[in-house]
Parts: C-alpha cells; structure tokens; sequence
C-alpha cells in the first residue's frame, strides 16, 4: 500500500471527487432535463442528504481515530467538515433563490413558524463560525478556544437530523438511520471520554 | 361562460405530439352550464415572461405523469411511473356498502356506463404547494351516488383505494402508513357537479401512476383527497376515518379544503409552485386561491363553518 502520506492524498482526492460529484450530477441533469418535474425539489433534497452525509463523516473521523489509532486521519477533517458546509449553503440557496424567490417575508415566516426549518436554520447559522475559523491561522489564534468552538459541530449535526426527521411526511426509515449514526458516533466519544477521564483519575491517585 | 379553445401556435414545439394533436381539435368544456368560467382561473391571461404557457393551460402528459403521490407504488415522485405498470386494472370491481338501497359488487364498465363521459380542464393544488392544470376525462360523482341511493340517515361517503402488496412495490418498513389508502367527503360535497369520477386523461386511458382504473377529483380540496383506483365506496353516518388526517391529525383535516389561509404546520398555503415549463425551473410561483378558485361553486358548502377549525 501507499505510504501514509500518499494515503492521505489519495483520500483527499477521494474525498474532492465526492464532495463535489453530487453538484456535477444536478448539473448535468438540470441541462439533460433529467431532475424531474420540479428540478428544484431535487436539488433541495439531494443537497441536504449530502450535507448530512458529510456533516457524519466528518463526526466520524474522530470515533475511527480512536478505534483505529490511524492518527492521521485528522487530516481529513477540515475537508469533510467544509463540504458539509458547502453543500448545506447550496441546499440553503436553493430552498431561499429557487423555490421561494429570495421572498425575505415568506422565509421570515418559514424559519420563525416551522419548526424542522427553525432547526435547518439554525444547524447552517452554527456552521458558519465553524467553517470561517476553520483555517490555520484561526486554529492557532483561538488555542483552546477552537476546540471548544468546535465542538457546535455536535449540535450542528443534531439540528440537522432532526430537520430531516421533521420533515419527511410517512417514511421515517433515513431519517432514523442518520439518528442511530449520530448517536453511535457520540457513543464511541463518550466511551473513550469516559475512559480517558477514568485512567487520569486513577494515575493522579 | 369560457370554452376554451387553443390555437396551434400556442404549443410549444417541444411538447411531444399526442396530447397536442388533441388539444388542437378538442374544446375544453367546462363543467355543466354556469359551471364552466368556474373551471378556468380568472387570472390575467398574460403569459409569464419566462414561461411559453398561458396561465392555466394545462400540463403536459409528461408533466402529469411522471410527478406522482402514490405512496403505495414508492415515495420518490417518479416512483409510481416507474411502478405502476404492476397494477392489474382489469377486471376491476367496486364495492358499494353502507347506507345506501343498492349496495353490491360492481363491474367498473357497468359502474361507468350509465354515465355520459365528459372532458373538463381542472386546476390541481397538492398539500406539497405544487400545482398543475389538468385535462381529466370522467363523469359526476353524483351519477354513482345517485345511482346507490344512500339512505337518507347517510351524510358521508367513504373511498378506499386497492391494497395488494402483490402489485404494490411499496413494502418496506413504514409504521406510519396504515393501508388500504381512505379518504372521505360529506355526501353535498360528493354530489357536487365539481366533483368527478375519472377514467382518463388527455382523452386517453387514464394511466395507472395517476389512479387507473377509476379515481376521485374534487379539484377545490389537496390532492390526496382525490383519492386513487377505488375499489370501494361506503356511505356513512359519521365522518370516516381518512389516512392522512388519521396519520397526522395536527396537519391535514377531513376536509382540506385548499386555503391559503391556513397554513400547514410545516409551510406555507399561501403561495405554490404551478408546474408550467418555464425556462430553467420549469415552475413559478404564484398565489393560492381560496377552495382552488372554485369558490363561487363551492364557498357555500361551507357557510358557517370555521374554515381553520374544521381545515
């Protein structure tokens, strides 16, 4: 196999085909006409499931870390972490632009008095801090801070399963599995959280 | 009153023949006499820049066909064109029982026979906020109901469509959804000259994605209350139970009535997306009409009644 490093590359590769296939995708079939009756609707579901895809497998890394010992896996991170962004601020734009025309008073309404788009909202409006401080230079002003700044991803990523959750009319069957991910992922944190906190208790004995 | 007629140029080239050649020697007619400006919007007629359609020209057969709620065939809009073809609509049998001096099994032919068959052009609201315009091809509902003689303790009448996990792709885990599908209208809202029995669309056979072999419109209610390939018809004294006001009572009501009032919880009623082939989209969005625009035929179905009470 590749050396580590090469192993990263190739995996960031991975990672850029991914993130940015799904736009490929509306694209070709927005000029194919192949997205539907209300290719807007496509656009806005295709591109939250992504969001939340993204928005676990940057949760992920950390559990596979731990469980694993691959250390450099971090370095995964940030990109996973920033497409899922990306793709949520797409999914924001077309639900705002396409569907309901930039009309200020209607999203007003939307996100104030339905509650799975409040949640939505609010899951975007917390990433945003995330990506902007997502740089190094961020990274080393905010020290300790950054850490803890970042750990909004875990309520990001809630909000965002539970918008989905709200919004599915009959089939619960997605939504639930993105429930049971999000909740193995923080299970597995919490486990080596636990322990780890254990053994210090034990040496400083 | 309007009959609406279309001439060739205004088809856009790209709709595919069939449909057109039948929109090109075909007048619309309306529904029976005094009914027929009622069916079309009053709205200016200008059409929209970005659009080649005049409002409320109806869709295409593409359009119509391929954007389904039909649960039982999958969830995805393009599911029940890709899985529809499974339903076997003939022979086709409706059970008429309940409160009514002719109760029994019916052959669809001669359920349809009696009748005579019309065309009428009406617009379609979905719950969703989509929109579309509709040439169904059927008959009254009342001729059926007529025809049952509901007893007169009767006041509602109550629809279910097929369940045959056989033919219905539709099986994967889903607590939610208790089939068969039923839906439900008070008896004057059954007999109303509105409310229809269809069998086709575009002239043609009506297609199995959009409820062969028999379906209800009621074209001022959401759509899921026009409910698909029935195969019974019950006449009650209380208000039947009805799938989706059963599986979330706090969003969709028994009667459901299109208001743009009365939002659903979770978006807006006030506005929707009319399905029209404009340029890049393929939609606009422009305003719901109480009841639909029907409201001069129907409004008095109503009266007195807390409309976001009983929505």
């Amino acid at each position: 196999m590749a050396n580590p490093r090469r192993r990263i590359l190739l995996l960031k590769c991975a990672i850029w085909l991914t993130g940015l296939g799904p736009i490929v995708w509306l694209a070709v079939g927005f000029f194919r006409g192949t997205l539907g009756v209300l290719p807007v609707d496509t656009i806005i579901l295709v591109e939250g499931r992504w969001t939340l895809v993204f928005l676990l497998a940057t949760l992920a890394v950390t559990p596979i870390r731990r469980l694993t010992g691959w250390n450099r896996i971090i370095q995964l991170r940030r990109l996973l972490g920033l497409f899922a962004f990306f793709h949520a601020c797409v999914h924001f734009l077309a639900y705002a632009g396409i569907d309901q025309l930039f009309a200020i008073g209607y999203i007003i309404e939307d996100v104030l008095d339905r509650r799975y788009i409040t949640a939505g909202f609010a899951a975007l409006l917390l990433l945003i801090p995330l990506a902007v401080t997502s740089t190094k230079g961020w990274i080393r002003r905010l020290g300790k801070r950054w850490v803890k700044l970042h750990r909004l991803v875990y309520v990001a990523a809630s909000l965002g399963v539970l918008h989905f959750y709200w919004k599915v009319r009959a089939d619960t069957f997605w939504p639930l599995v993105a429930a049971l991910t999000l909740a193995g992922l923080f299970a597995v944190r919490l486990a080596y959280r636990r322990r780890r906190l254990g053994g210090r208790a034990t040496s400083s004995r | 009153m309007i009959i609406r007629t279309r001439k060739s140029s205004d088809i856009p080239s790209s709709e595919i023949t069939p449909e057109s050649v039948y929109i090109n020697r075909r007048k619309f007619l309306g529904a029976s006499a005094g009914l027929g400006a009622a069916a079309f919007l009053s709205r200016d007629a200008a059409a929209s820049p970005i659009s080649t359609r005049q409002d409320d020209e109806p869709n295409t057969w593409e359009e119509i066909t391929t954007h389904n709620n039909f649960y039982e065939f999958g969830l995805d809009k393009k599911d029940p064109s890709r899985n529809a073809h499974r339903l076997v609509t003939k022979p086709w049998t409706v059970k008429v029982d309940g409160l009514c001096k002719n109760p029994g099994d019916y052959q669809l032919e001669d359920f349809i026979k009696p009748s005579t068959i019309e065309d009428r052009i009406y617009r379609f609201r979905c719950v969703e906020a989509w929109s579309m315009v509709i040439p169904w091809r059927g008959f009254p509902l009342a001729d059926v109901v007529n025809r049952a003689e509901p007893d007169p303790s009767a006041r509602y009448v109550a629809f279910e469509t097929l369940w045959d996990p056989e033919q219905m792709t539709e099986r994967r885990w889903k607590p939610r959804i208790g089939w068969p599908y039923r839906e439900g209208l008070r008896l004057d809202e059954a007999v109303h000259p509105l409310s229809l029995l269809v069998n086709g669309l575009y002239g043609k056979e009506l297609p199995n994605q959009n409820g062969a072999p028999l379906r209800v419109i009621v074209p001022w209610k959401y759509g899921f209350k026009s409910i698909k390939s029935i195969v019974r018809m019950t006449f009650t004294e209380e208000e039947p139970p009805t799938t989706w006001a059963t599986q979330s009572p706090g969003e969709y009501g028994f009667y459901s009535n299109v208001n743009p009032d009365v939002s659903h919880p979770r978006w807006s009623q006030a506005t929707e997306k009319r399905i029209d082939g404009s340029k890049f989209f393929g939609h606009r969005r422009i305003d719901t009409l109480f009841l639909n625009g029907y409201a001069d035929e129907v409004a008095h179905l109503y009266e007195g009644m807390d409309l976001q009470k009983y929505f």
